[in-house]
């Protein structure tokens, strides 16, 4: 009953393409956001932002960006996690070789990195279409894996191949505490996720979304697939260099290439998948999906196991939670191919009627 | 009724396309004037279709020449086609299924807009107002078709006669001086007919639109083109008002398959 648009007349067209039309969706995601950034530092523990929000909200970030170039241009990909890499080790070099070179320009330094390296690895897809791009862009995943790995030069001569950061300060803001690292990912988030919707609005977005659903007809209107498809892969690996950047900067603080191994990649389709194919919602929902619940069933299982008076061994409750969680992934796409998302706009439009069947 | 016609704006000149041993066109030359509207018609597997895909570039025919308001190419492509203001519906409807109805008919307005990919992602200025300004242009298509209720309805979703009208819609959307229109009216009932031949002369009428369309239901063919081109095995075995063809014994035979 409270959920219900009637009474909302627009007047101009500028008010019905709003991202929110329905004034109940404008107030709950600005309470939403003011509740992360003021809320939740004053209620959550150090553990929580480490091992929860933090990845969350970066992998949100790397979701966002796979979901352009899959969910919404239709190009799949499974390289993100090379993007990743060439996000966070090309913000490493401009932040170490670059004296005074600010935070924030080394990170979206990285990130522009990465969109340029996108643009190389897309060239396939002018040509190839599916699974064949799918190993096309594969290639770029053991490349960087290669690179990052054999020459030296990338990871200024570390032995190791292990690289690190520390002392991060933005404007005299010192990024050391959880609590920081939070905000400032949080921040980048909000600012990107906000880009990414009025992009996938507006005129480039429909180029897009064009070109995913009927090639042949697309080119007939007028849109050129060389464009439409590059900006898709530089938009994407912009977005996910980023995310890379802010991984090993803020998060790990010191990495090898591992972190960005090809586990990663599959890691940030099934995120796009299972949150909702060509859906801004749809990223946060798969990476919250996939952050939260191997984390929250290895609290929960167990506790249900304690219920029972069955006390479950360490390896038994990680056994357990990879098949708990397979079968959930199972369970989703077979019940709804079309991801979380859809299922939260179905919902929402039978709230709208509720409690009416039609 | 008492019609006018401009020059010819489109010539055909001895066209002949080929698939590896299949000859799918041989040899067709025919021209189209301006605000007319000229009907291919001709048996399954005639090269209809593919007289459509030479006009607007998605084929490239082996030889002869496109002549478009006096411009001569040799080699069209469809992103060139859509510039010079050629835009075409099809056979088997190929919309964005995915996307809303308005969405599908702002994408029409593709070539028009002139703001970049960064102005657009902060949805500021320029690219707002010019999203705006396309949306009321989209709006007035929807009016003309009369399909205000179902703007915001994903395509996929749709039946199929309205489907048609949505494709219709993107194309009409690039204000096009010439329509390719592939079968408007297959697998439609009655009334879904009488409603596309109206709309289709509306936008002739209103807009001067130049149609070449082609179709199937002869009654359609002969009520509302002003010249047909008949073709048979990919060869042009007529041309001319719906009553000289309707006399040919050439157009007869293709038909009905009388013995010389």
């Amino acid at each position: 009953m409270l959920y219900r648009e009637n009474g909302q007349f627009k007047t101009s067209y500028a008010a019905d393409q709003q991202i929110f039309p329905i004034a109940q969706d404008r107030w709950a995601i600005l309470a939403i956001v003011a509740f992360a950034f003021v809320g939740v530092p004053l209620l959550v523990d150090e553990y929580l932002f480490r091992a929860i929000l933090i990845p969350f909200l970066i992998l949100a970030l790397a979701a966002l960006g796979v979901n352009i170039l899959v969910g919404f241009c239709g190009q799949i990909t499974l390289g993100a996690g090379a993007f990743m890499a060439v996000g966070a080790y090309a913000a490493y070099n401009f932040h170490i070789r670059i004296e005074d070179l600010p935070l924030l320009m080394s990170l979206l330094l990285g990130g522009l990195t990465s969109a340029v390296v996108g643009i190389f690895f897309g060239i396939p897809s002018l040509r190839v279409r599916g699974l064949y791009l799918a190993v096309a862009t594969l290639a770029a995943q053991f490349f960087t894996d290669w690179v990052f790995l054999r020459v030296p030069w990338f990871t200024d001569n570390a032995a190791s191949g292990s690289v690190s950061v520390s002392n991060l300060r933005i404007m005299g803001w010192q990024i050391d505490t959880p609590v920081s690292k939070y905000l400032f990912c949080l921040a980048f988030l909000t600012i990107f996720a906000l880009l990414a919707k009025n992009m996938t609005r507006c005129a480039i977005g429909r180029q897009w979304m064009a070109i995913r659903d009927m090639d042949v007809a697309a080119e007939v209107i007028g849109i050129r697939p060389l464009f439409a498809k590059l900006s898709a892969f530089a938009v994407s690996s912009f977005f996910v260099g980023t995310a890379g950047a802010l991984w090993g900067f803020i998060h790990l603080a010191s990495w090898e290439p591992a972190a960005f191994s090809v586990d990663r990649s599959f890691q940030l389709l099934f995120m796009v998948i299972i949150g909702g194919l060509g859906s801004i919602m749809g990223s946060f929902f798969g990476a919250a999906f996939i952050v939260i619940l191997p984390i929250a069933l290895n609290q929960f299982l167990p506790a249900l196991g304690g219920l029972f008076g069955v006390s479950i061994s360490t390896a038994g409750v990680s056994h357990a939670e990879l098949i708990t969680f397979g079968a959930l992934i199972i369970f989703f796409l077979i019940k709804e191919p079309h991801g979380i998302a859809r299922l939260w706009s179905t919902g929402k439009e039978k709230l709208r009627l509720w409690p009416f069947p039609h | 009724m008492n019609r006018q016609f401009g020059e010819a704006i489109l010539d055909l000149k001895n066209v002949s396309l080929v698939f590896g041993g299949v000859k799918a066109l041989t040899d067709i030359s025919f021209d189209v004037r301006e605000h007319e509207i000229r009907a291919i018609i001709g048996p399954n597997g005639a090269g209809k279709s593919s007289m459509l895909n030479v006009i607007n570039g998605v084929y490239r025919p082996q030889q002869g020449e496109i002549i478009l308001r006096g411009r001569h190419f040799a080699r069209m492509n469809p992103y060139k086609a859509a510039k010079a203001g050629i835009s075409r519906t099809f056979q088997n409807i190929a919309l964005f299924k995915g996307m809303s109805v308005i969405d599908n008919i702002m994408t029409g307005r593709n070539l028009k807009i002139g703001t970049n990919l960064l102005l657009q992602a902060i949805w500021w200025g320029p690219a707002r107002r010019e999203e705006l300004a396309h949306r009321a242009k989209v709006e007035e298509v929807i009016d003309f078709l009369e399909i205000q209720h179902i703007r915001k309805t994903p395509v996929g979703r749709l039946p199929y006669g309205l489907q048609k009208r949505v494709d219709l819609g993107r194309a009409l959307a690039m204000e096009p001086s010439i329509l390719l229109l592939d079968e408007p009216m297959a697998g439609m009932n009655v009334e879904e007919k009488q409603d596309m031949c109206r709309f289709i002369l509306d936008v002739n009428d209103q807009f001067g639109t130049t149609i070449v369309l082609i179709e199937h239901d002869m009654g359609v063919v002969m009520d509302i083109s002003d010249r047909v081109v008949v073709l048979d095995y990919g060869r042009k075995i007529g041309d001319g008002t719906p009553d000289e063809v309707r006399a040919d014994p050439e157009v007869i035979s293709a038909y009905l398959g009388a013995s010389h």
